[in-house]
């Protein structure tokens, strides 16, 4: 592997393993008053521990989050050192501001989390909701740096860096607000359908927990609602894909020649060398209804375009195929679930819909990581797309190997002590087996 | 006063905030690391009752610094991040292993190997990470990165490596113990556990002269912009007194017992110190190669950060504020039981 392979390696495993945290540390927060406010409401002990379980959970993760997070804010000078160097002054502002929001979800998480008993209830409250509402900040600032790469605006380009800086018009690139509501959305949808899926895996071995019937009630409603609205956004996103980012669509959808009311592909592999997509289900004239609401509408294919400026294709179109499949599986269970909701009064907790839920519970994540993969490889072989080229942004530093390997090992260590963390406390609240000394129920089965 | 230089002193701000807080907290650690004694369990339980509600906040500045320094100077960030990519690449693997290593300690309390793994990893970290912040600090200072347009030339361990460089790794991690134990004199809930720290407070502060005296003499062949500056501007004298004396007063105020001052006081030295740093080093951030001026932002992105800033101001310091009056220590009532 080249230095080069090896830096995009390096950032590409930090932004995967820090999403998870950041998508946790955004939705989490909201879970948490969520159940705050049931308990308020109905004065049910179960939904104060619950909110207590999940503000703990959100400490975790929002602190593994922190922590990935300042390596990235290192890491983007310490392996793009050209890109920052040249287009930090540009991206700075909503950098600035997403420090600002994360500053400010720091300080009313340290209230909520050890103020419970030093605060009144109201500034307790208003503590969990001002994280809430500054980890959704601070997901929307970032979110700001990644449309400018997609699609760059507000300054000119010249060969010694970009000149006529205007930091307002970068920070709302165009399309900053499909990608953003985009981004947000998967957030909760991501953590709720993985909370869901916990307490259904708990359900299902004892199946009259109540606790676990309540959090379920409160993971559910924002699970639907998201999976729901996610396809909505989703398709808005893809069609400013097309008109913005044309490139990137031919890859999505393995489309090699322009084409006049173009098929929509459903899975397939699609092989650069012979630029044709083996084994996909085609939708006649879909992509072109889809991405331009018209039938007959011309799709660019990449052969439009020179060879050296065409994404990863296989990569970026299946992990566009994983995204569209998991979300579609999870409007599908959104569907199902809310009609069943409606018919039967409460929610369904029958063995089948909870398997359903189980086996949907990471499938939030899945789509989280392919649709953030879809953007990042779709916009190879750009840094900054038209402007400048990844490999023209790296480091001169050599021996990149060496910090990706250790990065990776550092991964993979405090992902498998986060699930060990987070399982014990999970598991502190399984019911205890009949007969069980009290405070021998953690450890669990 | 030009723009950039309001923006440079923006930037040593945060990196005097987070000398202060985020220093204090490695300090903690530190003392986590060298509990000792009687009241060795207390003292690692009062350290980690201190920091649990502040230390993602305290090390924020960081973030903020780092983000201003390339929003605002974004070529010096470009250079100091391949000139120092080595050990700045250790301090955040340091910042991710103290961080994780607390949270899972805190919520994972069950007094069992694994938590006790965890304390080693935290206190561990916790004295790596200033050393290595202090020998970037140090390697910045001295004239050791020397670069070629915008390539650095100097290689990627020489110029933190120096026997200039380690001394300000050692007076860094000093300081923050130092700073720590002051600040945890105040925090202790019983008279015998600030007794503790007030003893640990004596010694490091003592120990804060040699090594400062030791990194000045260094500066002369390793950093001449900091030992001109340090020791002939008239500014930095006067800052230089003005450390002096408050680093009497806190040594006076821990050796009467007026622990609330001596916070205080300890905190002015620490700020001074950093501050002296940095004046003693402007306007170069890179030197001998790029000044404030040569690596700023245009006007218009500095105008904007300002107002970034003034956003940031009015959103988080009253949030701050309100943070660190509900965690306000209480003051050991007389009597009150010793453990």
């Amino acid at each position: 592997m080249t230095d080069l392979l090896y830096a995009r390696a390096q950032m590409g495993l930090s932004l995967a393993f820090h999403i998870v945290f950041a998508a946790a540390g955004v939705a989490l927060p909201v879970l948490m008053v969520l159940s705050d406010l049931k308990h308020r409401r109905t004065q049910d002990a179960d939904y104060r521990r619950l909110s207590e379980k999940l503000a703990k959970g959100t400490a975790i993760l929002f602190a593994v989050g922190a922590v990935s997070g300042t390596v990235l804010s290192f890491e983007l000078g310490l392996l793009w050192p050209e890109f920052m160097g040249r287009y930090g002054e540009v991206i700075g502002l909503p950098f600035s501001l997403e420090g600002v929001a994360f500053f400010t979800e720091a300080i009313f998480l340290g209230i909520y989390l050890y103020g419970r008993e030093r605060v009144s209830p109201g500034l307790h409250l208003f503590s969990g909701v001002m994280v809430a509402v500054s980890g959704a900040a601070s997901a929307f600032f970032v979110t700001l740096v990644n449309t400018f790469m997609n699609n760059p605006s507000g300054f000119t380009a010249t060969a010694a860096g970009p000149t006529d800086v205007q930091p307002l018009v970068a920070m709302f690139s165009p399309g900053w607000q499909y990608q953003t509501t985009h981004v947000l959305l998967s957030s909760y949808q991501a953590t709720a359908f993985a909370m869901a899926g916990i307490h259904a895996f708990i359900l299902l071995r004892h199946p009259g927990a109540a606790f676990h019937r309540k959090a379920l009630s409160v993971a559910l409603p924002l699970a639907c609602l998201t999976a729901l609205a996610q396809p909505l956004v989703g398709d808005l996103s893809a069609k400013h894909v097309a008109r913005a980012q044309p490139v990137k669509l031919a890859a999505m959808e393995g489309q090699f020649d322009t084409e006049v009311g173009a098929p929509l592909r459903l899975g397939g592999l699609p092989d650069v060398e012979t630029r044709t997509v083996r084994g996909a289900i085609d939708v006649p004239k879909g992509l072109s209804i889809l991405a331009f609401g018209d039938p007959d509408a011309e799709v660019k294919g990449l052969n439009a375009f020179p060879r050296d400026v065409w994404p990863p294709v296989a990569k970026v179109h299946v992990a566009f195929q994983v995204m569209v499949g998991t979300g579609s599986l999870m409007a599908l269970l959104a569907a199902v679930t809310l009609w069943r909701r409606w018919r039967g009064r409460e929610w369904p907790h029958g063995t089948g819909m909870m398997r359903a839920w189980l086996a949907a519970g990471p499938l939030g994540l899945v789509a989280l990581e392919s649709g953030w993969l879809v953007t990042e490889w779709g916009r190879q072989p750009w840094i900054v797309r038209g402007v400048m080229r990844t490999g023209e942004a790296v480091t001169p530093v050599p021996h990149l190997a060496a910090p990706f390997f250790t990065f990776t090992a550092v991964y993979l260590f405090l992902g498998v002590m986060v699930l060990f963390v987070l399982w014990r406390q999970v598991a502190a609240t399984l019911p205890k087996p009949p007969g069980a000394v009290e405070g021998g129920g953690a450890h669990a089965h | 006063m030009p723009t950039e230089d309001v923006l440079g002193f923006a930037v040593a701000g945060t990196f005097v905030l987070y000398a202060l807080l985020g220093g204090a907290d490695f300090g903690g650690g530190v003392w986590d690391l060298l509990a000792a004694g009687p009241r060795k369990a207390e003292q690692r339980a009062l350290i980690a009752r201190a920091i649990g509600p502040v230390w993602e906040v305290n090390h924020v500045w960081l973030i903020v610094g780092l983000v201003l320094l390339f929003s605002g100077f974004p070529r010096a960030f470009a250079a100091l991040s391949v000139a120092l990519h080595v050990p700045l690449t250790l301090l955040v693997l340091g910042i991710v292993f103290r961080g994780t290593a607390f949270t899972f300690r805190a919520y994972d309390t069950r007094g069992d190997a694994v938590e006790r793994n965890w304390g080693v990893v935290f206190s561990v970290a916790s004295v790596v990470a200033p050393l290595l912040l202090g020998m970037c600090v140090g390697a910045v200072a001295s004239d050791a990165i020397r670069m070629q347009g915008h390539a650095v030339v100097s290689g990627f361990f020489a110029s933190w490596l120096s026997p200039f460089a380690l001394s300000v790794g050692v007076l860094t991690l000093g300081l923050f113990a130092f700073l720590a134990a002051v600040y945890l004199t105040h925090e202790a809930p019983t008279r015998e556990l600030a007794e503790d720290f007030r003893r640990r407070a004596l010694v490091t502060g003592g120990l804060l002269f040699p090594l400062a005296l030791a990194a000045l003499l260094l500066s002369r062949q390793g950093a001449p912009r900091v030992w001109t500056g340090l020791s002939q501007t008239p500014f930095a004298l006067a800052l230089h007194a003005g450390t002096a004396v408050a680093a009497v007063t806190a040594f006076a105020l821990l050796w009467t017992r007026r622990f609330r001052a001596a916070r205080v006081a300890a905190a002015t030295q620490g700020g001074l110190i950093v501050l002296g740093w940095a004046v003693s080093q402007a306007p170069y951030l890179v030197y001998p190669t790029l000044t404030l001026q040569a690596a700023a932002a245009p006007p218009a992105v500095q105008r904007v950060l300002f107002v970034a800033l003034a956003v940031g101001l009015v959103t988080v310091v009253p949030s701050l504020v309100l943070l660190f009056r509900v965690f306000r220590p209480r003051a050991p009532a007389p009597g009150a039981p010793t453990s």
